[in-house]
């Protein structure tokens, strides 16, 4: 029996919304960056599967620009984090409040 | 259970069996003995003619030994390392083929690879760059400075030269036009071996799988005059062995993937291999031999060339190599294009 | 088989997503990571993409996530400090909410697709040249751009990461931090 399509679209939805949680609910800025990246291999599961499931390679297309772009975010992202820790010795985003009222 | 299935795991079976039950002991009486020889003195000697009885010697004392996990240490990542080693190692040779097709007496065409998929060296690519993760747990398990360090160096040399590794593989991979590596294999066989027309595309390979495997003149990482062992200081018996193991099964799969690449793999130039059991023995055997070749250079150039200092390495990744590799790939594609290659 | 496949795969890539979201050591969540991203590109050969599955090992598992592992042992990040004052509640929200969008899409997802029957997958879908010369000609514009965006990205990455050079404008030194919000109090307080 082969696997019906809804199945990975339903785990893509799953991944989705745990990707969510964690992007609310840690104080660590590394680990919500974490989280956003399970959300981005989420939509990419998602675009593969309606690429599957209309049969046209344009989803593949899509799905590896999608992976160079989170490439280049990561490396930014990592770049800041590194440049706001050595000036103020942490990555608590609770404590990152210096815009905040 | 399908002809296909069983005939994928005999496949693994065999690779298996070849690279870490025989070469693997095999390469640590090579290794001592040929290091002995180079430095001008005799090696194991006591344990059995010739000390070839010494591998069994060493396997039995690591099975012997105490297993220590240090109290400081991350428990989980500690003994992840060694497993994470030996995970990548027992898988990227999966795509390497072994022999020409085997046809049945049925009529059915058996590809000598366990994996024959699309992606053929690009699995053997993502594969191997998995091992990086072996250098960071054990390291930062390691809960040790020296472990630390060595992590953090093994780690940044290994992504470099990686990509050098990549653009290699790509060069060789444009005229043939496609991943697999029977492909490559059987272009080789109409075209003469690769390594005469990509001579720099192959230098770089060659020095970056020294670097993929941290073998001298890159293996800062584990230096023992360096970082008393780098990443793998805590790890004792059966757990260093593992990693050793690993650095072997590494070494014969990159030199399996250099063979093919360049040196037409299973094949001999101008000799057509029957599509049978004997072809299979035949190519099978080749291809060993040309595997024992490099894991015998690996061994010499060891203990040839002095270590490269961390930033020397680095140096040479990024602004020697990756440029080289970068021209070449650059080189055969205008050739290419240019339907003269 | 195939049925086989996916479930231990989409379990796996499950289980271990949760782990990435609530254990509080950020090594270990990367780790963790590290398995999500491979179970996803098993489903992904079953979807028929062997290129992008071996692209999303070789990138995100094998460069990404290393990176994020290197910068994480590079600041020495530890345990995460426990919840304060207030933070139960708004995990109990994140939680609810999360929940709520999941079922949601997900029954949308079901009821719009769930019927739908799979072709067979033909080589010409998994056709690796197929689809670079769709990436070199219906899609080059974007792919340039990319590649551009990529070179963007170290030149930034690596200006904001060095350490200031002399007569480079620095941001004014951190003296001391500025006192955590009062509603937040820190469990086992940690000098700033």
């Amino acid at each position: 029996m082969t696997v019906p399509i809804a199945w990975y679209m339903v785990l893509a939805a799953v991944l989705f919304s745990i990707g969510t949680v964690g992007a609310l609910t840690r104080r660590n800025g590394i680990t919500i960056f974490l989280s956003i990246e399970l959300m981005l291999n989420a939509v990419n599961l998602l675009i593969l599967s309606y690429a599957r499931l209309l049969n046209d390679q344009a989803g593949q297309v899509i799905v590896f620009f999608v992976l160079a772009v989170a490439a280049a975010e990561a490396a930014i992202g990592l770049a800041l984090f590194i440049a706001v820790y050595r000036l103020r010795r942490t990555i608590d985003v609770n404590r990152l409040n210096l815009l905040r009222w | 259970m399908s002809v296909e299935l069983i005939a994928t795991l005999a496949k693994y079976l065999a690779w298996v069996i070849a690279l870490l039950g025989l070469l693997a002991p095999v390469m640590v009486w090579v290794e001592r003995r040929g290091m002995a020889l180079i430095q001008d003195r005799r090696g194991p000697n006591r344990v059995g003619p010739f000390g070839l009885i010494q591998p069994l010697a060493d396997v039995l004392k690591f099975i012997f030994k105490e297993e220590i996990v240090p109290t400081a240490a991350d428990r989980t990542m500690y003994l992840l390392g060694p497993i994470l080693a030996l995970v990548p190692a027992l898988t990227t040779f999966v795509v390497i083929p072994m022999a020409p097709d085997l046809v049945l007496k049925s009529g059915l065409r058996i590809p000598m690879v366990v994996v024959d998929g699309e992606a053929g060296v690009l699995l053997f690519l993502s594969l191997s760059s998995l091992g990086v993760y072996s250098l960071v747990c054990s390291g930062y398990g390691s809960n040790n400075k020296y472990s630390q360090l060595g992590a953090i160096r093994a780690t940044a040399q290994l992504i470099s030269y990686e990509l050098a590794l990549g653009m290699a593989i790509l060069a060789v991979l444009l005229p043939v036009g496609s991943f697999k590596l029977n492909d490559v294999v059987a272009y080789q066989q109409q075209h003469g071996w690769n390594v005469l027309l990509q001579l720099p595309g192959f230098l770089v390979f060659l020095v970056a799988s020294f670097a993929e495997t941290n073998r001298l003149p890159f293996d800062l990482p584990e230096a023992e005059s360096e970082l008393v062992s780098g990443y793998n200081t805590e790890y004792g018996s059966m757990k260093w062995a593992l990693f050793y193991s690993a650095e072997y099964v590494n070494m014969a799969s990159l030199g399996a993937l250099m063979s093919t690449l360049y040196f037409g793999g299973w094949s001999l130039p101008g000799v057509t291999l029957p599509n049978n059991w004997l072809g299979v023995a035949a190519g099978a055997g080749i291809l060993a031999v040309k595997v024992l070749f490099w894991m015998a250079f690996f061994v010499w150039v060891r203990f040839t060339f002095p270590r490269f200092r961390y930033d020397q390495l680095m140096r040479l990744g990024w602004k020697v190599l990756l440029p080289i590799a970068l021209v070449t790939l650059l080189g055969v594609a205008v050739l290419v294009v240019a339907k003269i290659y | 088989m195939e049925v086989a496949i996916f479930s231990i795969f989409a379990l796996l890539s499950v289980g271990f997503a949760i782990v990435v979201v609530v254990h509080p050591q950020p090594v270990k969540s990367t780790m963790s990571m590290v398995v999500v991203l491979f179970s996803l590109a098993v489903l992904f050969v079953l979807l028929g993409a062997p290129f992008v599955a071996a692209v999303q090992v070789l990138v995100y598992a094998g460069a990404i996530l290393v990176l994020f592992l290197f910068v994480l042992m590079l600041l020495n990040i530890g345990r995460e400090r426990a919840a304060g004052v207030g933070q139960p509640a708004q995990r109990w929200v994140a939680l609810i909410g999360a929940a709520f969008f999941a079922g949601f899409l997900g029954m949308l997802l079901w009821r719009t697709h769930g019927p739908d029957t799979l072709d067979a997958l033909t080589p010409d879908y998994l056709s690796i040249h197929r689809l670079s010369w769709e990436l070199f000609t219906t899609w080059l514009l974007p792919f340039e751009l990319v590649g551009l965006l990529l070179l963007v990205a170290v030149v930034a990455a690596y200006a904001m990461a060095r350490a200031p050079q002399p007569g480079e404008m620095t941001p004014p030194q951190a003296g001391a931090l500025p006192a955590a919000p009062a509603e937040v109090a820190e469990v086992g307080g940690e000098a700033p």
